[in-house]
């Protein structure tokens, strides 16, 4: 069922309370949010029931702007308020969005224990490549040899692989997309929210503000681009000789495996804690 | 559950009977990391809460444990943890979110010596001013101290009491000396225990504004699920809980926020007062300390000294009232802790010339011994 964009937005958003947002002209987080907000409404989820939690940062600010339980934590601690809520209440579904420095720099522990631990929550992390909202400083995925206000003469540190950190930490859905391939990203989306278990989203995002500017890529369209020609489809992956994919990243379903969750175990440890 | 153990006499140590009277409260909900003098209480945690249907997780630090345990109160449950010096300086970031966004919730420091890792099994008493100021900005807090078993039980439901009405943060100190003694404790009857619930709202959803104020200045609370959709941010927020830059709304917010406290002074200053009302010189002493201070105050007694004490139980809102007017009293009190002088600090802050105050300090991760107070109430 086709439902349009204009519906979707009174339905979902706190239009008449929390806008303009704050973020720039043609940042990638609108794309995200629109993304995200047509795969709840593809899987049905009543808001009441939706708790949508985020760190600090541009994509912090999420959150706000939409009519779900929603929660704007500390910097890097989304998964952990997160973490509280889901075994509070289970019948929740939790979500929580993240940028890649909230998520992989002051939130890097939490990050890699919740996809060890595989408690069912649902992990959005926008990568754009720098800390937009503090002024461009070069961030866990700063590209190497990149320039930001922290790295004037070129970044020395290499960049984490977000996704391939969820994969080797244990999560049970790991996906990557971009803002340019949105169509995909509903679905990547919706797929990691119905998955049970720990699931990432990594989205490659653009900030042509505080990282554009300063690498060649001063406009949206260039560095959606940009994001066009990086992007390799995870089935074309192995067609592509490997000298070419250096500076290349997947995108589609990295990992997708069953195991357990922490609930489901958790009752069972309810029941032998009785027998005692 | 409770009910099941209550009753019957246990030989219980301090962070054993702290974890049951956290069940005792009504607490579902423990998120930990494990840390000594502290970790008792976990393990006590994670064997007793699956039991009642509660839920216990050791998280991978203690700036998660606090963080998991907001968020379980957000979705309507009692939560604590419980932790030691080096674990509550983590804390910090995350109890000042608990203050700004109103979220009921009890933290347990058991102190060590330090700074730093410091002696981790021996008692001290240096985190009280940290309990106080140790997350950034203008916050209210209440800090409570525990001196004996029994009391690691009353106090801990205590703290959830207060938590829950007034809606803050609530630091309990234990040291390592309470935390590790054992004594025989029989466990109340649930009957006997009052458990205070935090109010929910009774307006239909969309009249809902989860930071309104209202004459206690404590607005209802709804957990998350129950149909009031509504945004918790630790940025300065308005009554709907939304980011704000307006002034008058700021300060509105931070003045209610000491406003809701200050009405409760006289339910949240909780002090103990032995051999007071003829008293000439006053020990004023809280935690473990407070121990050998009732001894000590015994033993002056028994040599015709005019000795009495007061035992803080309340660290912070300090109960200002009742130490002034043991003051106007006695020609001088003493103030013995396990630091270089943080309470004594603060009573001498209130002493407007009414009495002289002694200092009797200690830091080498030995517990102050009743000799040692009577000998220093002889001085006097």
């Amino acid at each position: 069922m086709f439902t349009g964009m204009t519906e979707l937005r009174h339905r979902y958003l706190r239009h008449h309370k929390k806008f303009p947002h704050v973020w720039c002209p043609g940042c990638g987080n609108g794309i995200v949010l629109g993304a995200f907000i047509r795969a709840i409404e593809r899987l049905g989820l009543a808001k009441d029931d939706i708790v949508f939690a985020s760190g600090i940062g541009c994509s912090g600010r999420m959150p706000t702007y939409v009519d779900f339980n929603t929660l704007h934590t500390t910097h890097g601690r989304a998964l952990t308020f997160a973490t509280g809520i889901k075994l509070a209440k289970p019948s929740l579904t939790v979500i929580a969005v993240m940028g890649d420095g909230d998520a992989v720099a002051i939130g890097g522990n939490h990050f890699i224990h919740a996809a060890r631990r595989n408690l069912d929550l649902t992990a959005i992390i926008i990568n754009n490549q720098i800390y937009g909202m503090t002024g461009g400083q070069a961030s866990p995925t700063t590209p190497y040899g990149a320039h930001s206000t922290t790295s004037s003469f070129s970044n020395i540190e290499h960049a984490f692989s977000i996704a391939e950190l969820a994969v080797a930490a244990g999560a049970s859905f790991v996906a990557r997309g971009t803002v340019y391939h949105a169509a995909q990203l509903d679905k990547l989306i919706e797929k990691a929210i119905s998955k049970n278990g720990f699931s990432v989203v990594e989205i490659m995002s653009n900030c042509h503000v505080q990282f554009g500017r300063r690498n060649k890529m001063g406009d949206p369209v260039t560095m959606l681009k940009w994001l066009k020609e990086h992007a390799v489809s995870k089935d074309n992956g192995s067609s592509i000789p490997p000298d070419s994919l250096h500076d290349k990243f997947t995108i589609g379903i990295l990992a997708d495996v069953d195991k357990p969750d922490y609930i489901e175990e958790y009752k069972k440890i309810r029941e032998k804690a009785k027998r005692k | 559950m409770a009910s099941e153990l209550s009753g019957k006499k246990f030989l219980l140590q301090g962070n054993e009977a702290m974890a049951e009277g956290a069940i005792a409260a009504g607490c579902r909900f423990f998120a930990g990391y494990p840390i000594t003098p502290a970790s008792e209480i976990s393990e006590r945690m994670s064997y007793r809460l699956p039991q009642v249907d509660g839920t216990f997780i050791q998280m991978e630090d203690e700036i998660s444990s606090l963080g998991a345990v907001i968020g379980a109160s957000l979705a309507g449950i009692k939560s604590m943890t419980a932790t030691s010096g080096p674990g509550f300086s983590l804390m910090q970031e995350n109890l000042g979110y608990a203050c700004m966004t109103e979220v009921p919730c009890v933290v347990v420091n058991v102190m060590r010596g330090g700074p730093s890792t410091g002696m981790p099994t021996s008692p001290a008493q240096g985190d009280v001013l940290q309990a106080r100021w140790g997350t950034h900005g203008d916050h209210p807090v209440i800090v409570l101290a525990v001196s004996s078993v029994s009391e690691c039980f009353s106090i801990i439901i205590t703290a959830f009491n207060l938590s829950e009405k007034y809606r803050v943060p609530v630091v309990v100190l234990s040291d390592e000396v309470v935390a590790h003694s054992r004594e025989t404790f029989t466990i109340p009857a649930a009957e006997s225990i009052e458990v205070v619930d935090r109010i929910v709202p009774n307006v239909p959803p969309e009249w809902y504004k989860p930071y309104e104020d209202n004459s206690r200045g404590v607005p209802p609370m709804a957990p998350m699920g129950d149909g009031y959709r509504h945004h918790v941010t630790g940025l300065m927020h308005d009554a709907y809980g939304f980011p704000t830059e307006r002034q008058d709304e700021i300060e509105a917010f931070i003045k209610r926020q000491f406003r809701k406290i200050t009405n409760g002074f006289f339910e949240i200053q909780i002090t103990k007062k032995i051999n007071i009302e003829d008293a000439e010189i006053a020990v004023i002493a809280y935690g473990s300390v407070a121990r050998s201070a009732r001894r000590a105050v015994a033993m002056a007694r028994a040599q015709g000294i005019k000795a009495g004490l007061i035992q803080l139980v309340t660290l912070f809102p300090f109960p200002k009232n009742t130490v002034v007017n043991v003051m106007r009293q006695c020609r001088a009190v003493l103030v013995p802790e396990m630091n270089m002088g943080q309470i004594s600090r603060e009573v001498k802050r209130v002493n407007t010339g009414l009495t002289e105050v002694f200092k009797y300090n200690r830091i080498d991760g030995q517990l102050i011994t009743p000799l040692e107070i009577f000998e220093e109430i002889q001085k006097i």
